[in-house]
């Protein structure tokens, strides 16, 4: 086991970031013609970073699965993006966004990444308006914010329920800008397969042409891996159908460390599981959670007769419904970081007070929103003794104006009216705090080789607070890789272009090459759905929401057993030399069958609870979860060693020098 | 419920393609349309055959991936959604129900029914953005107040997932609802006004170039867009290319 360097510069925490740029190489813009970059992934972080790396000068290469680089999932994401504006002048501040973020991931992050991701999370905002993001505004003409999960300020930036398909949008036509121009060439409907190294540095990958099946050699002086979370390896989540781990994976196997694999953010707020055919689950915004009550009968037999179908949850009266998060979290009550939502929904589940027919859902309820509002509006509008039915007609109109198009969406789904009945909501799986071990610079433990977004692990340490991600990726993308990425491609200003010819692409295209031959001809009788799905029940049961070490320990060995079948038992039709998603699947759930058990392994090992991983074992008498800083206060980054069973530990320690650790009360 | 579908199959582009039949068992109502394919194509895995390959990635009708023509409608009977929000709920027990690829020049057929909507690209690298750098030398968010009123109105147009039914609904194939939405979202900011001459006079020349037909004002886009695009703006394309071509 060795001890990574994070490489944080030196010097107070305000001023690391500066004198950081100031210090780095830079790369004159004449040499920059002459250096290639291939991005992987086009969501926030792989467009944003793939357009600036474009303008700064450099040759950029972009790689999506998608028919577009606009569809990647960062589109998505529906509540919106936090930045320290302090618009709303509610005391919010750098140093008290980097507090939220380090105290909401449960002390599992880097201090100086973080504080970093606070300092340019206002020139985000900037940026965006300056490309034409319709932001919400207020009829001042100013833009509006509201509050999330985890803080008690008001500083998130949204677009109705879609400010990820917004800041996408942007960052799509940052990228547009930069195709018109010639210096980015986007390759779409292709799916890197292999990531090759020559002399010990990332220097292209191999990627599949989806369409002809095509195996294709791409060079460049770097790779960055902007390809997204593995929360698709439990199968259900909210996850697009084709988010995977792949390019992580692969490069991983090539050399770089995965940290903290178990990181995992168990959503609290999504439309419950509805039957076995269900492909994946739908997230209703946290930001539903600003003007929601979540509650659950407080009676057994209220549940069991809702259950039943016997009673309805708007007869019950007040007294006989239980606002557990109210109950136990006084201070932020339904605004709770989602670690602490979900557990508490489970807790209330497990104990019987579920609804839904299969007793695994709270509710989610709107009506004393909509009084509220609608008093607030008949005031506001002249009429001061406004009836019953006046106000919750007003009421509705305010809270269809503010999350319309999610009770749409829950409706098209659910077929119930969520102004009329409470919501019913369950948590699902969502975001995957761990990724690639990257340090200050965001570069691997492969020279040359990048990770940024949810592909990476730096910022969100233990649990990701809501309109985090959006933050992170842009941050990433727009305003950090593309000058740490300088100082290591300024050593490359005379290396002329990278061959494709070399041996080390000839070995890893035939290696690629072997490996799908290998899944079409393995002939067996059983789909890749039915692979991912049990992977999914495996991971679910017992890596999911709680895990304890006997769960852990049959995950690991199930999981290395189902992927041995899998390797002889899978049916792959069609050809390799066409379309053909039964085969794209099999790589990726051949993956995940790897990833998966890697990823219980690091659940063993960590000995604690903290953040989205709680350990059934390690709890306090009130159900919360329980640090051990002395032991577990570092980054678990996992080393490749032929199999996940064989995967060797490196320690990261975590120094807190502006925070102090404490343990983390929402009450 | 049992249904029988008939699926256009085709190998490729160059391939012919003809209508296949698929009778299909045991759907229930609260099925997604696209989980009542995955049904069909695991017993197509089963016997060993190729899957019906269509596109589709976040199934909750924001991604615009999907496509798919059901019983001749973009996005079959519902309004105001994308194919991955059909539920089967929609149809009944016995149903026949015809699925194409979007039908159109501009969009040839990859395989079964996936297309190529590659054109949408295209026309928004004509010039679908504000020249700005993305280096982070901008003036503060708020420095501009814009009318909260043009704000949504910008953010209504952009609120188009570029899933190309408006051209699948339309018997020209226009593109007109799709490049009028992307004018409009700048044609209505600050930020955008500055460039827009240029932007709508690229943008229409390059739609123009992919072979998309023209608008003869039916309004079948608006009525299958399932995110309620208006017509509004392709008047207000027009309106912005007329200014455009006589300031020359």
């Amino acid at each position: 086991m060795s001890v990574l360097d994070s490489k944080i510069p030196k010097g107070p925490l305000k001023e690391k970031w500066t004198n950081h740029k100031n210090n780095i190489n830079l790369v004159n813009p004449a040499n920059k013609r002459n250096i290639d970059v291939i991005v992987i992934g086009t969501g926030l972080a792989g467009g944003s970073a793939a357009a600036t790396l474009a303008e700064l000068g450099y040759n950029v290469k972009t790689f999506c699965y998608q028919d577009s680089p606009r569809r990647a999932h960062s589109i998505a994401a529906q509540g919106g993006i936090n930045a320290s504006k302090n618009y709303q002048g509610d005391g919010d501040s750098d140093y008290r966004l980097f507090y939220d973020t380090v105290k909401g991931g449960d002390y599992r992050s880097r201090e100086g990444n973080v504080y970093r991701l606070a300092e340019v999370s206002g020139n985000i905002i900037d940026q965006c308006v300056a490309q034409g993001v319709p932001f919400a505004r207020e009829y001042g003409g100013y833009l509006d914010n509201r509050s999330f999960g985890g803080v008690l300020v008001s500083r998130t930036f949204y677009a109705k329920g879609q400010t990820g398909q917004q800041l996408l949008l942007g960052a799509y036509s940052a990228m547009n800008r930069q195709i018109n121009r010639g210096k980015i060439k986007p390759y779409n409907r292709h799916e890197m397969m292999d990531l090759v190294l020559v002399d010990g540095k990332a220097r292209g990958i191999i990627a599949r042409n989806m369409i002809t099946g095509e195996i294709e050699r791409h060079s460049a002086h770097a790779v960055v891996l902007a390809s997204g979370g593995y929360g698709n390896v439990f199968f259900l989540s909210t996850n697009a159908m084709g988010s995977n781990v792949t390019a992580a994976w692969r490069a991983h196997r090539r050399g770089a460390y995965f940290a903290n694999p178990c990181y995992t953010q168990i959503h609290p707020t999504c439309i419950p599981v509805s039957g076995d055919h269900q492909s994946k689950l739908t997230l209703m915004s946290e930001s539903l959670r600003n003007d929601g009550r979540i509650w659950v009968p407080k009676k057994k037999e209220d549940a069991e007769a809702i259950r039943a179908g016997k009673k309805k949850p708007t007869e019950l009266s007040e007294e006989d419904r239980d606002y557990y998060l109210e109950r136990r979290y006084p201070a932020f009550g339904n605004l709770v970081p989602r670690d602490v939502a979900s557990r508490a929904a489970k807790e209330r589940c497990d104990a019987g007070f579920g609804v839904n027919k299969t007793g695994q859902a709270v509710y989610l309820d709107f009506a004393s929103a909509i009084e509220r509002y609608g008093k607030e509006k008949a005031f506001t509008s002249g009429n001061k003794n406004a009836s019953k039915e006046e106000i919750i007609k007003l009421g509705k109109e305010v809270v269809a104006s503010k999350y319309g198009n999610l009770f749409d969406m829950y409706q098209k789904i659910v077929d119930q009216n969520p102004y009329e009945t409470p919501m019913m909501i369950y948590p699902a799986v969502h975001y995957t705090m761990g990724g690639l071990w990257v340090d200050y610079n965001l570069q691997t433990t492969i020279p040359g080789c990048y990770a940024a977004g949810e592909a990476n692990f730096s910022d969100h340490g233990a649990n990701r607070l809501g309109a985090s991600a959006l933050m992170q990726g842009l941050a990433d993308g727009y305003f950090v890789l593309p000058y740490t990425i300088g100082n290591y491609l300024s050593n490359d200003i005379r290396t002329g272009a990278i061959s494709t010819d070399s041996p080390e692409f000839e070995e890893t295209e035939n290696a690629v090459k072997e490996r799908m031959d290998k899944l079409m001809n393995a002939n067996g009788n059983k789909s890749v759905d039915s692979y991912h799905k049990e992977l999914g029940l495996i991971m679910w049961n017992k890596c999911g929401m709680a895990r304890n070490a006997e769960g852990l320990k049959e995950a690991i060995e199930e999981i290395a057993a189902l992927r041995e079948d899998f390797w002889k038992n899978v049916k792959v039709p069609g050809t390799a030399t066409s379309k053909n998603a039964e085969l794209e699947k099999a790589g990726r759930v051949a993956d995940f069958l790897e990833l998966g058990e890697l990823f219980a392994k690091d659940a063993l090992h960590r000995n604690e609870s903290c953040g989205g991983h709680f350990r059934e074992e390690y709890q306090t008498e009130e159900g919360e979860a329980l640090r051990d800083d002395e032991n577990f206060r570092y980054v678990a980054a996992w080393e490749h060693k032929g199999k996940p069973a064989d995967a060797v530990l490196h320690k990261e320690e975590l120094v807190f020098e502006n925070i102090e650790l404490k343990t983390r009360s929402y009450k | 419920m049992k249904l029988n579908l008939k699926i256009w199959r085709q190998e490729n582009a160059t391939a012919k393609g003809k209508m296949v039949d698929y009778p299909v068992d045991g759907i229930d109502g609260d099925m997604s349309f696209l989980e009542m394919l995955d049904i069909l194509n695991e017993q197509l895995v089963e016997k060993g055959e190729d899957t019906i390959q269509f596109d589709h990635d976040c199934r909750e009708g924001i991604c615009g991936s999907c496509s798919l023509q059901i019983n001749g409608e973009p996005h079959g009977p519902d309004k105001l959604i994308a194919t991955c929000q059909l539920h089967m709920r929609s149809f009944k027990d016995g149903d026949t129900i015809y699925i194409e690829p979007f039908r159109a020049k501009a969009f040839p057929v990859i395989k079964d029914l996936i297309v190529d909507r590659t054109a949408f690209d295209r026309i928004q690298q004509a010039w679908g953005y504000v020249s700005v750098n993305t280096s982070g030398n901008t003036v503060d968010a708020n420095t501009i107040p814009i009318e909260k009123e043009k704000a949504d109105e910008s953010f209504n147009a952009a609120t188009c997932i570029g899933c190309g039914a408006c051209v699948a609904a339309c018997k020209n194939a226009s593109a007109m609802l799709f490049t009028s939405a992307k004018v409009s979202q700048y044609a209505l900011l600050p930020q955008g006004r500055v460039e827009a001459t240029e932007r709508v006079q690229a943008m229409v020349r390059q739609m123009d170039e992919e072979g998309f037909g023209n608008c003869s004002n039916t309004g079948a886009c608006e009525i299958e867009c399932p995110k309620g695009i208006s017509l509004e703006n392709i008047a207000r394309m027009n309106r912005e290319y007329l200014a455009a071509s006589v300031k020359g």
